[in-house]
């Protein structure tokens, strides 16, 4: 079959199910721990009872974690609905309203897709959050079914390939070059340049890697692409394989993300089918094969030269470059390694051209970004925007600002590698060159609001934490040198700091910066190098005053009972889980504090409206040492 | 002993040694058997024609791999930044006290394991905690409770 009669078939397979009632459910890992696959349930059983003819597909993220699950409701030739916060026990409501009745609930509704609107509803893309995003890596989630190939083909899904075989693979290149496109792993070398080293390499064999090892813990952006729309990024290796001249290529995907790798089989075992892998591809001079490996755990694996380490099934540790992995990579063959976004922005530049792509972005940070918005912003979920754009309106706009309308405390982007931005500097343009001047690295996307309940030194403490326990161990700077940082820093949020730590941690996160063999190392120090620089007051406060200002440290808080507020409900007292709570009915409780584990259960389970539980740090509130009778 | 020497036999022979076999396999044993044993780490040695002190030297590096027999559920606490910055580490605490075990242990009556993850990418819900393969958002130390009854 040629390419065209490929494409014919899926554009009539898609128009064909454009003319049913479709029903979308967003089902990707988020939507189901939200109670999607529930939903789904739900609509398949309430559609068969009423015997409703409509098709019922599972569909990839559409961003809105914060409400799902989402559905989306299709009649043919006319505008999506969307329906958010969907439970198995709304399912017959709007089942029977919108496609019974034909009242699209505009009460229940939150937004509509299509050219025409419905009365009442808002377009889904003039939300808030929706509304400052551009969608050109995410173009497809949410609406394709990711298992289907031909939804992606139907969209204009291999049309870059196609294009791509009909050119020169230096003209790929040089198209690549000329989109500005860079690496989104994290750390933004130019993509094209990166192809041309490796094309350039002699030997026949060469290899490609799509990182899939998403690492950096609070990010998932790659997790949903992958779920939600495979073969973008499937597409972007092929065309890449063909530039570069590579006949073999892994993704190299994280075990902690089963779904997207059942997609990943799927859609490899659809691409066979359509001979868009394996020899003489859709008839052209370029054979390529594709393989899936499995991650094993281990944080440090998103390197290059620790992957290929893993890939060759050794201990995934780093070794010192040069040579390059361009020279010198898999089986010491020339191998070229980008990150799973990068592939599917390769994908639509060649589909839409370098200049489309181009004009996105600035001058030096082209094109758009992808960034998993989570913590304490109100709208947290997956966000795509052009590069450039202000940290401020992804924060304020995009997510909503802060939940419970509590005080902005820092922006953390780029994850462990990564620094935090404080208030003042939201109006930073999110690009490669701004954020790194900060002290902060855009990284792979991950991008956590903390508010002025978090305090900075226990999270700087966290990420410390989290790559000293990834460290491999083979470099001193990086093993010791992120232990040491890390004992202080447990030692400041024990409230055992001393004078001159802060000066003794900038000195150690130099060593370990410069002196470290890898990234992981050389960035291990950017939590806590930016944590001081902006917050050097709360350090202070932990050191000199023995205080948390965020009263979380655990071994600088304590937890009292207010005698006025307390009445005596006993609630507390029961699920005190050491026993710590003396009281009676109608006695002001009283913490034992030489027992108190400082779980904060009493904290939590007080009744809001006597809220008669106190967490303080560096106080201690004058309260009676035994249960009293209250008087009131 | 016999019935899982059989199936380590079986795996083993379903390759094809070559480069790179290794991990796959390592991990094809532990998702079959449930664990890495002694015994399964030396024969594959033998099959993949290295020193067991290799094999272990690559199983040891990864957080994935285990060398005892895990409980019936594997509870997975997610402590990713988001899941830090919204309570994650009062949800293990909860699983911890909930259970009577501490991270990365097995209970007595081997139902459960305890394990605690960087991240399962579903920061925009957290926290979360996985049993199984079920994953539970927007946790609170009272959801602990009711869920891990379930599992009872």
């Amino acid at each position: 079959m040629t390419f065209e009669e490929i494409q014919s078939r899926a554009i009539a397979e898609w128009e064909d199910l454009c003319a049913k009632t479709r029903i979308l459910v967003g089902a990707a890992t988020c939507g189901r721990s939200a109670g999607a696959l529930a939903v789904l349930d739900a609509i398949n059983e309430e559609l068969t009872k009423r015997n409703i003819n409509a098709v019922v597909t599972q569909v990839g993220c559409i961003g809105l974690c914060y409400i799902e699950p989402i559905i989306d409701i299709a009649k043919p030739r006319q505008p999506h609905i969307f329906y958010a916060s969907v439970t198995p026990e709304l399912v017959p409501q709007i089942i029977e309203d919108y496609l019974i009745k034909g009242d699209p609930r505009p009460d229940l509704a939150l937004g509509t897709v299509g050219n025409e609107g419905v009365k009442g509803i808002p377009k889904l893309f003039d939300l808030a959050m929706l509304k400052p995003q551009v969608r050109i890596v995410l173009r497809n989630c949410g609406f394709i079914d990711p298992i289907n190939i031909n939804h992606y083909i139907a969209n204009g899904g291999y049309g870059g390939l196609v294009k791509a075989l009909k050119m020169r693979p230096e003209d790929v290149i040089e198209e690549v070059r000329k989109s500005g496109l860079r690496g989104r792993g994290g750390a933004g070398f130019p993509t094209g340049v990166k192809w041309g080293f490796c094309r350039k390499a002699p030997g026949k064999e060469k290899y490609l890697v799509c990182n899939a090892d998403e690492g950096d813990p609070g990010a998932f952006m790659d997790r949903s692409v992958l779920e939600g729309d495979p073969h973008a990024v499937l597409e972007g290796i092929l065309i890449g394989a063909y530039a570069i001249g590579a006949t073999k290529g892994y993704i190299y995907c994280r075990a902690e993300y089963p779904l997207a790798l059942e997609r990943l089989y799927t859609a490899l075992g659809q691409m066979r089918e359509y001979e868009l892998l394996g020899d003489n591809i859709l008839g052209a001079d370029f054979s390529f094969e594709m393989e899936i490996k499995e991650g094993a755990g281990a944080f440090v694996c998103g390197e290059e030269t620790a992957l290929m380490a893993s890939i060759e099934g050794r201990r995934g540790m780093p070794r010192s470059r040069p040579p390059f992995p361009a020279q010198s990579g898999i089986w010491a063959k020339p191998t070229n390694i980008n990150n799973v976004e990068t592939w599917a922005d390769v994908s639509v530049i060649l589909q839409r051209g370098a200049e489309w792509f181009a004009s996105y972005g600035t001058e030096k940070s082209k094109g758009t970004k992808t960034f998993s918005l989570a913590g304490k912003v109100k709208h947290t979920g997956l966000i795509e925007v052009s590069l450039g754009i202000p940290l401020h309106q992804v924060i304020y706009d995009i997510g909503g600002g802060i939940a419970g309308d509590k005080c902005l405390k820092a922006v953390q982007t780029g994850g462990p590698s990564g620094g935090f931005i404080p208030p003042e500097l939201l109006q930073t343009p999110v690009d490669y060159e701004s954020l790194t001047q900060l002290g902060s690295i855009m990284g792979s996307g991950g991008m956590v609001v903390a508010d002025e309940d978090n305090c900075i030194v226990d999270m700087a403490r966290f990420f410390l934490t989290f790559t000293q326990e990834e460290s491999c161990g083979k470099c001193a700077p990086c093993r010791v040198g992120t232990r040491q940082m890390l004992d202080i820093l447990e030692r400041i949020s024990r409230g055992e700091g001393e004078e001159g730590d802060i000066d003794k941690l900038q000195r150690l996160a130099e060593t370990v910066r410069d002196g470290s063999l890898c990234a992981l190392g050389g960035t291990a120090p950017n939590p806590v190098l930016t944590s001081i620089r902006y917050f050097r007051n709360e350090y202070e406060a932990h050191i000199k005053e023995k205080r948390c200002p965020a009263v979380v440290c655990t071994e600088l808080i304590s937890y009292y009972i207010q005698p006025d507020k307390c009445e005596g409900c006993l609630i507390c007292l029961r699920n005190c889980p050491v026993e710590a709570i003396k009281g009676g009915k109608r006695m002001v409780h009283v913490i034992d504090q030489e027992k108190c584990i400082k779980c904060g259960t009493c904290f939590d389970l007080c009744p809001p409206r006597f809220s008669a539980v106190a967490k303080v740090s560096g106080e201690h509130p004058a309260v009676p040492e035994e249960p009293t009778p209250i008087e009131k | 002993m016999s019935l899982m020497s059989d199936k380590l036999t079986e795996i083993l022979s379903s390759y094809k040694w070559e480069k790179g076999t290794l991990i796959p396999v390592l991990q094809k044993v532990q998702r079959e058997l449930g664990y890495l044993s002694e015994e399964a780490i030396s024969e594959i040695a033998k099959r993949a024609r290295i020193s067991k002190n290799e094999v272990f030297g690559v199983a040891s590096f990864y957080a994935q791999f285990y060398f005892t027999p895990r409980g019936k559920h594997t509870v997975k606490v997610c402590l990713g930044t988001s899941c830090h910055v919204r309570g994650g580490p009062r949800i293990l605490e909860a699983v911890e006290r909930g259970l009577g075990i501490e991270t990365g242990e097995t209970t007595e009556d081997c139902k459960f394991s305890l394990e605690r993850v960087a991240c399962f990418g579903c920061c925009a819900l957290s926290p979360v905690m996985v049993v199984g393969g079920t994953v539970y958002s927007r946790m609170t130390p009272k959801k602990v409770k009711e869920i891990l009854r379930l599992y009872q």
